[in-house]
């Protein structure tokens, strides 16, 4: 790629002030939320409308050139890193709320809407929008998109691709296509379902309609402290199986806990525990009571040394502070943290948290956990320093025994974060050859020559065995 | 060639596992997903036609072919995990077979289908036909965790997962559910399930449609999560009027009050059912749709409910129609002519409502097509993922009408 003649082409669409070459502002873009990844972009260009991201697309595939959307950039698989040769297409331009249909619960936003701006513009109206990853006060609807984002509410609210109804989306060469419909109902196959969460790699999304929840009536926080991790596995199987749907049913070990209480978000929770389960309960008032209730019952049979309930939002807000900022505590203890991502049956999280303890005292490394245990979504978070090359290899040997230990229990190898650049390698022990191979054929349908987001989720010998295929 | 066809099925599939349906078509149900991968295969090499059937109670095996290929072998339920609330079951074990195992152990798979309780599971995927419990618990397609699917040309590919959260990979369980067989050939489903709910209570109302849509609409202001909430024509609820059906399920503490307050509410004249009442109301609206040639899916955001049942009537009749009165979605059935049903598909897309042609005789989905004209882009997508799934065209699958628009 020619820099100065692809920044001369795109300045020429969307003004020289939106396009970025020089070093020093490329490297804003170098990294997204995970650390161990980075990357340096050809150059950014940042549209303001879809009109100039059609033309920027017209112009990419004019020139083969490839190309990576960007939201906020707080994803945690290295998903939204571009290299030298390709363009980086940040989206945060678009950024209008088009509209909110309060009636029929729907609203319609650009990609680069902040997750947590919808649900302030819809509050007066009575509704939020349900997705709420961590980042939420930071990322991007449509990063959201890409990745299907979940989030601690998503237990009984469902994940992204469960919230958005219909797309607008330029594809490789500009044009222009419309999926699903304002109702939820498919247009014809569920192209929508499809498209959500493929990573960047089949398009651009210019326009998106979300289904909006209305705001419970009422909302109960439990937090449950146990001294045992093993007990509050248990009780997160216990509460799943009773039929209650939390909210949120989240988990914090010791580790964690004690990050956050030394930290500026500290509230005085204990850290002499093994574990804090964090449920939340919402719905019409009799609803609540009466599952409030039957959890804290389930929390005392499984040994909760203490509980505590939270019904007004300041008190709420309290009990939730340390799982909202555990990130934020943890990024204190090391210069680095690697926060990653499987998924096991829920039956399966005892087990499963024995296992992560078991390799983080074999490999010396400081592992700390905070998830969510209702999905059985585990989130360990491992302290390092990457300056120190051997201990960024035992974090990656210890990644890597834990990703299969997660695909070994049945489950999965990333629950809301994405596969990205980060955990390709697992793919082929997750899927047979033949289900990644018709992957490769799905992408190739939306992306025919390959330039949205290269290099992502395929590990290059998959990539070849493919074409290979094809070539035969 | 149907001798020779009859007996190469038989030597890919077990003797026993072919048959002749009652149109003299060979028919072969193999009995794992191996040998329905080899058939496939063969199909692809020899460039037979297949028509993909479950136990051909919901769409007419009618589909022309050089063999039919049913998964009504295929119906084990691999397993169920109470813990977990997840259950691994083969695509042809039917829904009331389902239903009974699942409940044994204190559960339920919250889908509720329109046809008979026979019906294969995998039918209930493939056509992606929800029933009125949509509206508390979602479309077909949150209740599938994964699947496996068999392409056109004997692949077996693996999509999703067990687990209730998963983002590997794309998401090609998506675009089985509702692919009506024309993606490949479902043979496993891993389901995501729930505990028994111990309290059930079921509410109607009967009046006039435009008065019963706006009472709904006051009811889904309100924010309670009623698992149900549907409105029935006359013809499906056998009555004279309009019905509207309210469902609540949970704890007794949870859903009592909400049925109170119905009951005692002054301008409204509701009544409650009991639970066996309750249970054959909801079983006859679902079997009720049968009784239409023609079945056809719509869906419309709340306040276009009333327009869309308007032209609805003016175009086709009042028919058997189950809406969602808090969903939108519109299931009518009844009898109708092609042109009738391509101009109502002309006039709703204008609103934006798309129009799925779920269930008729060949002919009429040979014309119009499952899902007909797609908005401008669409169609090419979709006929390269066919391809992608079904290279050589051999699952007979009418997703797109030949007629035209």
């Amino acid at each position: 790629m020619n820099v100065e003649e692809v920044a001369h082409a795109l300045s020429g669409i969307v003004g020289p002030r939106w396009v970025r070459t020089r070093r020093a502002e490329l490297a804003t873009f170098r990294a997204d939320g995970l650390p161990t990844h980075e990357s340096t972009p050809g150059l950014v260009v940042l549209p303001a409308n879809r009109a100039e991201v059609i033309a920027v697309m017209r112009q990419l595939e004019h020139d083969g050139i490839s190309f990576v959307a960007r939201g906020a950039g707080t994803g945690l698989s290295g998903g939204a890193l571009a290299d030298p040769t390709t363009v980086l297409l940040s989206l945060t331009r678009l950024n209008r709320i088009l509209g909110i249909d309060a009636v029929n619960r729907r609203a319609r936003v650009e990609p680069g809407v902040v997750n947590a701006r919808l649900s302030e513009a819809a509050a007066p109206l009575g509704l939020f929008y349900a997705p709420d990853p961590s980042s939420q006060t930071a990322c991007t609807l449509g990063g959201n998109v890409a990745e299907n984002a979940g989030g601690p509410h998503c237990l009984k609210y469902g994940v992204t691709t469960n919230h958005v109804v219909a797309l607008e989306v330029v594809l490789t060469d500009g044009s222009v296509v419309r999926l699903g419909s304002a109702q939820g109902e498919c247009w014809g196959p569920d192209l929508v379902g499809l498209f959500v969460g493929s990573e960047g790699m089949f398009g651009v999304v210019t326009e998106i309609t979300v289904r909006l929840e209305p705001i419970p009536v009422s909302v109960r926080t439990i937090a449950a402290d146990f001294m045992a991790l093993r007990a509050a596995g248990e009780t997160v199987t216990a509460i799943i199986a009773s039929g209650v749907v939390p909210a949120a049913l989240e988990m914090m070990d010791q580790s964690c806990l004690k990050a956050v209480e030394a930290s500026i978000y500290a509230t005085g929770a204990p850290t002499d525990i093994a574990a804090l389960l964090l449920v939340e309960l919402d719905g019409p008032t009799e609803s609540v009571e009466a599952e409030s209730a039957l959890v804290e019952a389930l929390l005392r049979r499984h040994g909760a040394r203490d509980i505590r309930v939270a019904v007004q939002a300041l008190d709420r807000a309290r009990l939730w502070q340390g799982r909202k900022k555990a990130f934020g505590a943890l990024g204190r203890l090391a210069p680095d943290l690697v926060v990653q991502d499987a998924v096991v049956p829920r039956s399966e999280l005892p087990d499963i948290l024995d296992r992560i303890a078991a390799i983080r005292d074999r490999l010396g490394l400081q592992i700390s956990n905070v998830f969510h245990a209702g999905d059985g979504n585990l989130h360990p978070c491992i302290s390092f320093d990457r300056r120190d090359p051997e201990l960024s290899e035992r974090v990656e040997l210890a990644s890597r025994e834990i990703m299969t230990a997660c695909l070994d229990a049945g489950g999965s190898l990333t629950g809301e974060h994405g596969v990205g650049a980060d955990k390709m390698a697992y793919m082929p022990a997750a899927f047979t050859s033949a289900t990644l191979h018709a992957m490769l054929d799905v992408k190739r349908v939306f992306d025919p020559g390959g330039r949205a987001n290269p290099g992502k989720v395929f590990p290059t010998h998959v990539c070849r065995e493919w074409r290979r295929g094809h070539a035969a | 060639m149907s001798a020779a066809l009859f007996a190469r099925l038989g030597e890919i599939a077990g003797p026993g596992s072919v048959e002749k349906d009652p149109r003299g078509l060979p028919r072969v149900a193999p009995d794992s997903e191996e040998s329905l991968a080899l058939v496939c295969r063969e199909a692809h090499a020899q460039r037979w036609r297949i028509r993909i059937e479950g136990r051909g109670s919901w769409l007419p095996a009618d589909a022309p072919a050089d063999f039919a290929l049913s998964t009504r072998s295929l119906d084990r339920i691999v397993a169920v995990s109470a813990a977990n609330l997840v259950a691994t079951i083969q695509a042809g074990a039917s829904l009331e077979r389902v239903r009974r195992t699942l409940h044994d152990a204190g559960l339920w798979l919250a889908i509720d289908p329109p046809g008979n309780p026979e019906r294969t599971l995998g039918s209930v995927v493939a056509t992606s036909t929800a029933g009125p419990l949509r509206q508390g618990f979602g479309p077909v397609r949150d209740h599938v965790l994964g699947l496996h699917v068999v392409t056109g040309d004997g692949r077996v590919l693996q999509a999703g997962g067990r687990v209730v959260k998963n983002v590997a990979g794309y998401d090609l369980t998506k675009l089985q559910v509702g692919g009506f067989g024309a993606f490949g050939i479902v043979t496993t489903l891993h389901l995501r399930l729930r505990a028994l709910l111990p309290a059930d209570a079921t509410l109607l109302l009967a009046g006039a449609r435009d008065r019963l849509t706006l009472i709904a609409r006051e009811l889904v202001a309100t924010g309670i999560p009623y698992a149900a909430l549907e409105l029935f024509s006359p013809a499906l609820a056998a009555g004279a009027e309009w019905t509207l059906a309210v469902r609540l399920m949970g704890a007794p503490e949870a859903i009592e009050p909400e049925a109170a307050r119905l009951i005692g509410s002054t301008s409204n004249s509701w009544h409650r059912l009991t639970l066996d009442r309750a249970t054959s109301f909801w079983s006859q609206a679902s079997r009720g749709i049968l009784a239409g040639a023609v079945t056809i899916r719509l869906g419309s955001v709340l306040d276009g409910l009333d327009e869309l049942l308007d032209l609805l009537h003016q175009q086709i009749g009042e028919g058997l129609v189950s809406a969602g009165a808090g969903s939108g979605s519109v299931r009518w059935s009844g009898t109708a002519g092609a042109d009738r049903i391509r101009e109502l598909r002309r006039l709703t897309a204008a609103r934006e409502i798309p129009l799925t042609l779920e269930r008729a005789p060949w002919d009429l989905r040979r014309r119009l097509g499952h899902f007909g004209a797609y908005r401008e882009g669409v169609g090419l997508l979709v006929g390269r993922l066919r391809e992608a799934f079904d290279p050589t065209e051999r699952l007979q699958v009418a997703i797109e009408g030949s007629d035209g628009d």
